[in-house]
Formats: structure tokens, C-alpha cells, sequence
């Protein structure tokens, strides 16, 4: 294995942590996952960690995140199962599978019987159990090797969760994933791989909640590839409720078959620093996907929501909307990219992002880009930045709505659209809590 | 009840309000007629207390408290009312959502229990009923995709629901047909009474015609120039506003 020395200090310290832990990692035994893991740090050796000539990191800085000395291998602190956070979806979920640090935990989870067909296992089991769906899995969905984090992940991923769905297999409730962090001795990195591969007219839901369990700082670095075959249908939402210290990284990719639907809500609230970035490519004729976000940022926090959809073929269409709210000195990020191909005849392809900045200081920084090489497509993008509407604020004070209920009430309307648009109607008052609390705590 | 004494108020640095004085009795029925320009909106907003109106001299009281120190959420508290001239939409909130929150703010504020949600619906049925508004009305987001007349019509079901002591009708006939302007009047009057007084602001004398007002006051250059009774009205009406400002004429 050779890997050009990185420029940095810190990237070349993830690279040395690789070379020790290589031979103690997941699957050391299987050829293919070696070759994945030494490409991987073979390609996040050429650039090290994004700086801010990189294009697509431009307006997300990992200054930050370089200047943590991250252990791999530190011991997390005892989790419980009176620790934990209620169940979001409530009695509902078929099962929760829970993860500390990034690494499994059956005695934590709760795994009901799944109808024949389904798979819920976790990374390492599956590696160890059906090593060919995984191999499968991961080169079907190679991730876009320009995004160093997604190298990184390739090169030292170690558990995650992997749902396999046979033709026809549909999953009436949701499946529910806790991914928990905890303070170490050592701040904590872990690189987390979920593998989702949905069969044809397969269907499943798959309620994500991420939460720090400590006030410390930890770096989750994720990787979820969803495979969806002809017909299948997909929806996967995350809350991502980190420790206000910690760096939470996630790339998504998403190749979707004819008349396969993929439907995405990233709802962010925790983390210092935070990503979701995600790839879908719509391969072929009647693919849809809906992109839906909403944030809630103060403090110093800063979020960024990075979406790229590749229209491959022609009749497939794509709906994107992200909201977010800003406090305090928060930076918002939105970067949202379009490539309508050649063949790619008949798209529809509609993006916004908005955002509230309740602050002098927040800050939105927005950069859609449509590419359209087909010239029978329906595309359209738009952002918007600005703070309450201040007639609103006095129409309700005027009927006797104290300022800041009144405040609570207009961010909630704002962030309403996208909760209420949201397909997974049981999420919707889990989350307009979390909107209400947030408000109430900015008192 | 109601004493506005020597009221001066400024809009970006510059004077609206130029020393107005008006006292209104309990139960009490009182018009603002004035061209264009001459203050009217300033007023209502200097009375809910809405930023930006900068009170420069003089004093409010609302049963001998002073008003202007108070914020918009105390002043509703405290019985005053603005139905606007030109009502907010809020998209993402509810006609019944904004009702409510409306209600219990009060409420609380004066240290009354909030109605829980089968109390207040039967109040809000009672309320809709006599001004023709629909179930529907209430389940859309405030104002949004209103019509003017139902822009109107819905704050006259707020003013009904929040029953203030001070109501303030900024141009509540403007844009409306002749229908929609009785049934928004007859409202009104349903509210009339001994414990709430009225100041009702507007261009045209014909909203008079069927909110009969005690008194009616002619405001120009951002002071009360003239006072009568319901005659001055109709008065205005046949000779305009040419005699009050000199540079209009
Ligand atoms: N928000 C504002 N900013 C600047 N000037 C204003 C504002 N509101 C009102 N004015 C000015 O104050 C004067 C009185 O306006 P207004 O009270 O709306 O009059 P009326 O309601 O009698 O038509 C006008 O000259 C108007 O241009
Ligand atoms: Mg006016």
C-alpha cells in the first residue's frame, strides 16, 4: 500500500491510525473489503482533510475538527439501558437497534421478528454472516471518491446497521436505529457504515436519532448507502441531536431503479459542527426522491445540508426543501446541486432552501447550481435568508401573545412547511416538540 | 376611560403627531375622519404600541394607567384593541391557533386560568356564528388567501372573541361592498355597551351610516381640529376635508 504523504499534520495522523488498526478491523480476512479500505486512504491520503480550496467544502471548515487529537479505540463511558432516550417513534418501531460510539449493542436493542425476507444486522454480523450482500452492497454504491470524509470512512469503517429487503418485502412500522455518543478519556472517532438494499416494490422506513449522552466531544463520521431496485420505496429520516461539541459527518449515497421512491428528512439540532450530504442518482424512468431538511441552530453551531442529485434518465423528478432556523453567531450552509443529463428528457427537478436568522450575527451562506444538458426538463431553485416578519410579531402581540410565545409560534409556522410535508406524519409531533423546547430554551 | 393628553409622536424622526388630546367615556362611541396622510394609522399604532412609533410628548391613559409604558401584549391585556387597516397573513398558523394563543395570552396575563380546548371551541362557535365566518376560516392559516371582506370579518372575530374594553377600528370599511361592510358593522354594534368605548377610524362618512357614533373628531396636520356630533360627519361628507387642510385645497 502506498499513500502520498497528505500535507497536514492531522490527516497524516489518521493515516498512521489506519496502518496500526488495518490488521484489527472489521472483515480483515475478506480481499475485496481490504482493497475497499486501501483505496480508501489511498484516495483521502491525496487530498488529507478538505480545506476551503476545496469547492464543496467551501463554506465548512474542519479547522476545528483537525485540532482534536481523536482516539479510535478509546473505552466509551457505561451506557445503560435507563440512560437512554425514550423511543422517538414511540411503541410503535418493530425494533431499535442501538449503537454507542458507533459500535453495536445487543443488550441495548430491542430486534422484533422481522417478516420473512428482511435482514436487520448489524455491519460487523453482516460482514461475518452474508459477506457477498455486503461486498455487494458497498461496490454497488462506491461513494463519491472526491469526498475525502467518505475515504476516511471506506478506509476504517467498523459497524453500522445493514437492512436488506427481498423483492416484495414491505416493513409496516419503522425501523428504528439509536446511535448514541459518549465522552472517553480520549474524545472518540467512530465511521459508521449502513448499508440499506431494498428489493424490488420492497418498502421500508427507517427512523435514525442520533444523541451525544455527554457534554464532551466526540466525531461521528457516517456512511449510508441505499440501493433501491425497481419499485421500491424508501424513507429514511434522521434527527441529529449530537453534543454540542461534537463533529457529526454524514454522506449518503442513493441509486434508485424505475419507479423507485426515496424520500430523505434530515431534521439537526445538536453537534458543533454538522453535514448531511447526499447523493442520489435516478437511474431510471420514474425515480423520485424527496430532499427535506429542517435545522435549528445557535451558539456557535454550524450546519450544513449538501445535496447532489443526478437525473440519469428521462421522467425522473426530485423535490427539495430545507429550512432553518439561526440564533446566536450559527452559521447555516446549503449547497445544492442539479445535473439534469443528456437522456435525461422530462425532468422535474425543484429545490429551495430558507432560513430565519433570529440574530444579527447567524449567518446563511446558499449555493444552488442547476446543470441541465437535456433541453425538456422543468427545473427551478430558490433561497430566501431574512429574519421574522416583524408585522407578524406585533399582529400577535397586539391580541395579547406574549413576545416570546409570539417568536415560538412564527418559527414553528416557518418550520411547519417542511414538518408537515414531511411523509412520516408520526414524526411530525416528535419534532414539533423538540421546535418548542428549542425555543423555550433560548428564554 | 380613555384620555389621550398633548400626544406627540415621530415615525422615523419625523413628527406625525402633532399635540393631540381626546377623552372618550366608557361606552362611548368616538370617529377619527381625516384625509390621507393626516395621522389616523399613527395613532392606532402609537395606542397598540407598535415599534417604531416614537411617543416624543404627552400621555395615554387607559382607566387612569398609563398606556405608553406598557408593551402591545400588556396593552391587549390591559383592554385595548387594533383591528388593522390592513390585517397580517401568517402563513403556518392556524385562524383558530392564533385565537386561541390570543385568548390564553390575555388570560394568563391577568392571572385568569386558560380555557381548555372544549371551552374555547364553544366560544369561538358562538362568536362565528353571528358574523357568518365558516369552520373552514378557522382551519386556514391567519389571513392567508383571505378576502378583503373576510380580512375584515376576521377582525371583528378576534375583537369579539378578546371582548377588549378599547376597540380601535383602523379603516375596517375600506375595501368592502356594501354587504360585507353591514355585516362587519353589525358586529360591531352586537359589541357595543356600556363598559366598551370605541374609536373608529375612518375616510368615509358612510361606515357611519350603520356604526352611529357619539362623536366624531376631524384630525389633520396630526391634531384634533374640530369636534362635533354625528352631523360633522355628513357635514364632511358634503364639503370634504378642503376647509381643515389648506394645502389639500
Ligand atoms: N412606517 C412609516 N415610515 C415612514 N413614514 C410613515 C410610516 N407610517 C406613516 N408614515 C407617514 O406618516 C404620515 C401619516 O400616516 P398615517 O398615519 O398612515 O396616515 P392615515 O392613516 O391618516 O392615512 C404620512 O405622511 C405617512 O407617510
Ligand atoms: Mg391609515
Amino acid at each position: 500500500m502506498t499513500v502520498q504523504v497528505p500535507m497536514d499534520d492531522a490527516s497524516r495522523s489518521y493515516l498512521d491510525r489506519f496502518g496500526e488498526l488495518r490488521p484489527r478491523l472489521p472483515g480483515s480476512g475478506l480481499p475485496w473489503l481490504a482493497d475497499v479500505r486501501d483505496a480508501g486512504a489511498a484516495a483521502f491520503g491525496e487530498t488529507g482533510f478538505p480545506g476551503r480550496k476545496t469547492e464543496s467544502w467551501r463554506y465548512t471548515n474542519l479547522a476545528s475538527l483537525k485540532k482534536v487529537d481523536f482516539s479510535a479505540d478509546a473505552d466509551p463511558m457505561p451506557v445503560d439501558q435507563a440512560s437512554l432516550p425514550a423511543l422517538v417513534y414511540g411503541r410503535e418501531s418493530s425494533c431499535r437497534l442501538v449503537f454507542v460510539n458507533g459500535g453495536f449493542r445487543p443488550d441495548l436493542s430491542a430486534i422484533a421478528d422481522l417478516p420473512g425476507g428482511a435482514t436487520l444486522v448489524s455491519f460487523r454480523e453482516a460482514l461475518a454472516e452474508w459477506p457477498d450482500l455486503v461486498e455487494q452492497g458497498i461496490q454497488a454504491s462506491a461513494p463519491d471518491a472526491s469526498d475525502p470524509l467518505a475515504a476516511l470512512n471506506a478506509a476504517f469503517m467498523s459497524d453500522g446497521f445493514v437492512l436488506h429487503l427481498k423483492e416484495g418485502v414491505s416493513l409496516e412500522a419503522p425501523v428504528e436505529i439509536l446511535a448514541v455518543g459518549t465522552g472517553a478519556a480520549q474524545a472518540p472517532v467512530y465511521h459508521t457504515r449502513n448499508l440499506v438494499i431494498a428489493g424490488r416494490n420492497s418498502r421500508a422506513t427507517i427512523v435514525e436519532h442520533h444523541v451525544g449522552l455527554c457534554i464532551s466531544s466526540y466525531f461521528s463520521n457516517q456512511v449510508t448507502n441505499f440501493l433501491l431496485e425497481e419499485g421500491a420505496l424508501v424513507r429514511h429520516c434522521k434527527v441529529q441531536d449530537e453534543s454540542r461539541e461534537a463533529f457529526h459527518i454524514a454522506h449518503s449515497t442513493a441509486r434508485l431503479g424505475g419507479d423507485a421512491q426515496f424520500d430523505s428528512f434530515a431534521f439537526s439540532l445538536g453537534g458543533a459542527l454538522s453535514r448531511n450530504e447526499i447523493h442520489v442518482r435516478l437511474e431510471a424512468p420514474g425515480a423520485t426522491c424527496r430532499l427535506n431538511g429542517a435545522y435549528l441552530m445557535k451558539g456557535r453551531q454550524h450546519c450544513d445540508n449538501t445535496t447532489v442529485v443526478d437525473h440519469l434518465s428521462p421522467d425522473t423528478s426530485c423535490r427539495e426543501l430545507y429550512k432553518g432556523v439561526l440564533d446566536g453567531e450559527a452559521h447555516g450552509v446549503f449547497q445544492g446541486r442539479i445535473t439534469v443529463h443528456p437522456d435525461a428528457q422530462r425532468t422535474d427537478g425543484q429545490q429551495m432552501n430558507r432560513a430565519l436568522l433570529l440574530s444579527d450575527k447567524a449567518e446563511m451562506s446558499s449555493k444552488p447550481e442547476l446543470e441541465i444538458y437535456a433541453d425538456d426538463v422543468k427545473c427551478a431553485h430558490g433561497a430566501t435568508a431574512g429574519e421574522l416578519d416583524d408585522m407578524a410579531l406585533f399582529y400577535l402581540r397586539s391580541r395579547g401573545v406574549p413576545e416570546e410565545a409570539a417568536r415560538g409560534l412564527l418559527v414553528e409556522a416557518f418550520l411547519g412547511e417542511v414538518i408537515d410535508g414531511m411523509a412520516l406524519a408520526g414524526m411530525r409531533l416528535p419534532l414539533q416538540k423538540n421546535i418548542s423546547k428549542w425555543m423555550g430554551d433560548r428564554r | 376611560m380613555l384620555e389621550i393628553k398633548d400626544l406627540h409622536a415621530a415615525v422615523d424622526g419625523k413628527e406625525i403627531l402633532t399635540g393631540l388630546t381626546l377623552s372618550i367615556g366608557p361606552g362611548e362611541i368616538h370617529a377619527i375622519m381625516g384625509p390621507n396622510g393626516s395621522g389616523k394609522s399613527t395613532l392606532s399604532y402609537v395606542l397598540a404600541g407598535r415599534d417604531g412609533y416614537e411617543v416624543t410628548g404627552g400621555e395615554v391613559l387607559l382607566h387612569g394607567e398609563s398606556l405608553l409604558e406598557m408593551t402591545p401584549e400588556e396593552r391587549a391585556a390591559a383592554g385595548v384593541f387594533l383591528a388593522l387597516q390592513y390585517p397580517v397573513e401568517i402563513p403556518g398558523v392556524t385562524n383558530m391557533s392564533f385565537l386561541k394563543h390570543a385568548l390564553n395570552g390575555v388570560r394568563v396575563q391577568r392571572g385568569e386560568e386558560e380555557l381548555d380546548a372544549a371551552a374555547f371551541l364553544k366560544l369561538v362557535r358562538e362568536k362565528t356564528k353571528t358574523l357568518g365566518i365558516s369552520d373552514d376560516m378557522l382551519k386556514r392559516a391567519v389571513n392567508v388567501g383571505f378576502s378583503g371582506g373576510e380580512k375584515k370579518r376576521n377582525e371583528i372575530l378576534q375583537m369579539s372573541v378578546l371582548e377588549p374594553s378599547l376597540a380601535v377600528l383602523d379603516e375596517t370599511d375600506s375595501g368592502l361592498d356594501i354587504d360585507a361592510l353591514k355585516v362587519v358593522a353589525e358586529g360591531v354594534n352586537a359589541l357595543r355597551g356600556p363598559a366598551r368605548s370605541m374609536l373608529v377610524i375612518t375616510h368615509y362618512q358612510r361606515l357611519l351610516d350603520y356604526i352611529v357614533p357619539d362623536f366624531v373628531h376631524v384630525l389633520a396636520g396630526g391634531r384634533i381640529v374640530e369636534s362635533g356630533d354625528k352631523n360633522l360627519a355628513k357635514e364632511l361628507e358634503a364639503k370634504g376635508y378642503a376647509e381643515f387642510v389648506p394645502e389639500a385645497a
